[in-house]
């Protein structure tokens, strides 16, 4: 390894240095050099502090907290997808994957796991590559261009992106709402850390108000055609319907709706993760929890014969929907969440109420975890700038006091 | 009763935000929003002159202008609604004019505070629109006062979100060609996809 170190250091790097050949390429081989090895040079001066917790240990931790979100996704997909072929007498053609699980030979059975989480894989890992390989293209011609280093925020964004999509939306869909959220949410403000909306969650409004038919409706959340199976939440807004699923298959997961967002679970045990590594803010989580438990009893007390909304308990909404990934990994997003202790709780509430009052009183959208994170990251910076002025103002008057 | 004019005020600052639905004042809404402080005044200066001149021209609309409102002139068939638009935007000049000198004489802090912000807003498109779809939406003067106030918050709360929001940005590394207006468009684009939240409610 150490031969291997010393020929990267001293053979390959002084390409990219200035005045090698590759200097038009320096970003895109320090972040290589950095995904194998960590950054070469170290300071030796006592006067700073060397901790491991930098951006990239930051960002792979938040990676590893959404595996269990991503194993659920990969499962879920399948068995939701196998639910309904099991029940067909011939199975349907016209989708690659259908082909390759023949091949495989497994048959569609829900009760059998693997067939469940490799017909699942079979959607989502098309998908994860390709909104990896968009964002690492968008990623590294940016860092050429502009010369500053690749980052491994968008690791986590090409990662989130997939989670927030219906299984059977076509790919180029997917590039496309990368794209966006990539290029216009994130690198024209300067790239990770400069960008005011959360770019995943950009990517997916944009998707959502451009393609709408794609993406919304009763038709996407299971990747067979044609087949219609409402999520829980619009079956609950619809006085039609009946629910069709229990809370506990909504806690574990096993509902139909955005590959990544239907396990709570999964979600909580990411959420573990990056409380206890101190990566998110637990005051937003919990507030975010708080604003939407507050709310939801307060439409419960006050009731309405006409919108069935009104009567879904905080519990119900916890598991619905994207609530509990929107929370643990959208609206804990530290570069566009709040900054400010008390700003974080202010905003956790809002983010919680809004969800409720738009799953309420918004007939256009059944769902609106996203969007009301959104709307939140907009006023995030004010939020911050209100405390910030009165933490000014209290010390201002501590010091008039002493004079 | 009251419940109308309140979902009405609801909806005219969210729903139908001025700035971030319609589009509307946005010469103002770019230019102004570089600092909160300025926002915040310009806001309060809108959020005022808003709530005067809606209700004002909705009495005139009813009693001089309207189709047959002349009739306690004794000329029950004039019809002299198409001077509206220059009987508003006249309006809207003078009200703001006699503010200004009122501020000036009885509460010379706001004055200073608002500064040049109160004379610009005479040519603010979100008034002279908040004037014009009261109008279009035959509005009576109870709802155009509820309306007046809304969307003039709505307008304030719009820019001092953006003020806020291009203060962090001085830490952000825009693209050369994009600072300063480029990248505030995108910005007020982006707002606005995050308010389409609201599209769609019915109040």
């Amino acid at each position: 390894m150490k031969a291997f170190l010393n020929f990267l250091d001293k053979k390959i790097t002084p390409q990219f240095e200035k005045g090698g050949k590759l200097h038009g390429m320096y970003y895109l081989w320090e972040a290589l050099d950095g995904f194998l090895y960590t950054h070469g040079e170290q300071t030796k001066g006592p006067s700073h502090s060397r901790d491991a917790m930098d951006l990239k240990r930051m960002m792979i931790t938040v990676f590893w907290a959404l595996m269990p979100a991503v194993f659920m996704a990969m499962y879920n997909t399948g068995y939701q997808a196998n639910l309904i072929l099991s029940k067909l007498v011939e199975i349907p053609g016209g989708s690659w994957q259908r082909v390759v699980m023949g091949w495989i030979g497994l048959g569609f059975d829900p009760s059998n796991i693997l067939s469940n989480l490799i017909h699942g894989m079979l959607y989502f890992a098309p998908m994860y590559i390709l909104s990896l390989a968009m964002g690492g293209t968008w990623e590294v011609i940016f860092a050429c261009v502009r010369k500053h280093e690749i980052n491994e925020g968008f690791l986590v964004t090409s990662l989130l992106f997939p989670l927030l999509l219906p299984p059977d939306i076509p790919y180029w869909q997917a590039a496309l709402g990368i794209t966006f959220g990539i290029v216009i949410g994130k690198e024209v403000f300067g790239g990770v850390g400069m960008n005011i909306l959360n770019p995943a969650l950009t990517g997916r409004a944009f998707l959502f108000f451009a393609y709408p038919a794609q993406i919304s409706g009763d038709k996407v959340w299971v990747a067979v055609d044609g087949i219609s199976q409402a999520s829980p939440l619009a079956q609950l807004a619809d006085t039609g319907m009946t629910l069709s699923v229990s809370w506990m298959d909504a806690f574990l997961g096993f509902v139909p709706g955005s590959m990544g967002e239907t396990s709570a679970l999964a979600c909580l045990i990411g959420a573990a993760i990056i409380i206890v590594t101190g990566i998110a803010s637990w005051r937003i989580m919990l507030s975010v929890v708080l604003g939407m438990t507050g709310l939801s009893l307060l439409f419960n007390m006050i009731g309405s014969l006409t919108n069935p909304m009104f009567a879904v308990s905080p519990l119900w909404h916890f598991v619905l929907g994207g609530f509990a990934f929107g929370t643990v990994f959208m609206a804990t997003d530290p570069v566009t969440a709040a900054f400010t202790n008390q700003g974080k709780i202010i905003y956790g509430l809002l983010i919680g109420m809004l969800v409720v009052l738009i799953r309420v009183i918004n007939p256009a959208f059944p769902e609106g975890v996203m969007l009301a994170i959104l709307f939140m990251n907009v006023f995030a910076p004010i939020i911050d700038k209100i405390f910030v002025n009165k933490h000014i103002k209290r010390r201002l008057s501590r010091i008039e006091a002493s004079l | 009763m009251f419940e109308h004019y309140l979902s009405l005020f609801i909806k005219s600052i969210f729903i139908e935000n001025m700035a971030l639905a319609f589009f509307l004042g946005m010469c103002t809404f770019l230019a102004v929003s570089k600092k909160v402080n300025t926002a915040v005044g310009l806001g309060i200066a809108v959020v005022v002159v808003q709530a005067i001149t809606v209700p004002v021209n909705n009495l005139i609309y009813h009693n001089v202008l309207k189709e047959g409102a002349l009739a306690w002139a004794g000329l029950p068939n004039v019809d002299l609604s198409f001077l509206g638009l220059i009987t508003y935007i006249g309006v809207i000049a003078a009200i703001v004019q006699i503010l200004e000198m009122a501020l000036d004489k009885y509460v010379p802090s706001l004055y200073n505070a608002l500064g040049i912000f109160l004379p610009l807003i005479t040519v603010n498109c979100a008034i002279l629109g908040g004037s014009l779809l009261m109008v279009e939406r035959s509005y009576d003067f109870g709802e155009s006062i509820a309306y007046g106030l809304g969307s003039g918050t709505g307008f304030a709360l719009a820019i001092i979100a953006l003020a806020g929001i291009r203060e962090k940005m001085k830490y952000s590394d825009v693209p050369k060609g994009l600072r300063g207006l480029g990248i505030t468009f995108i910005t007020v684009g982006l707002m606005a996809i995050a308010f389409m939240l609201f599209s769609g409610i019915q109040l």
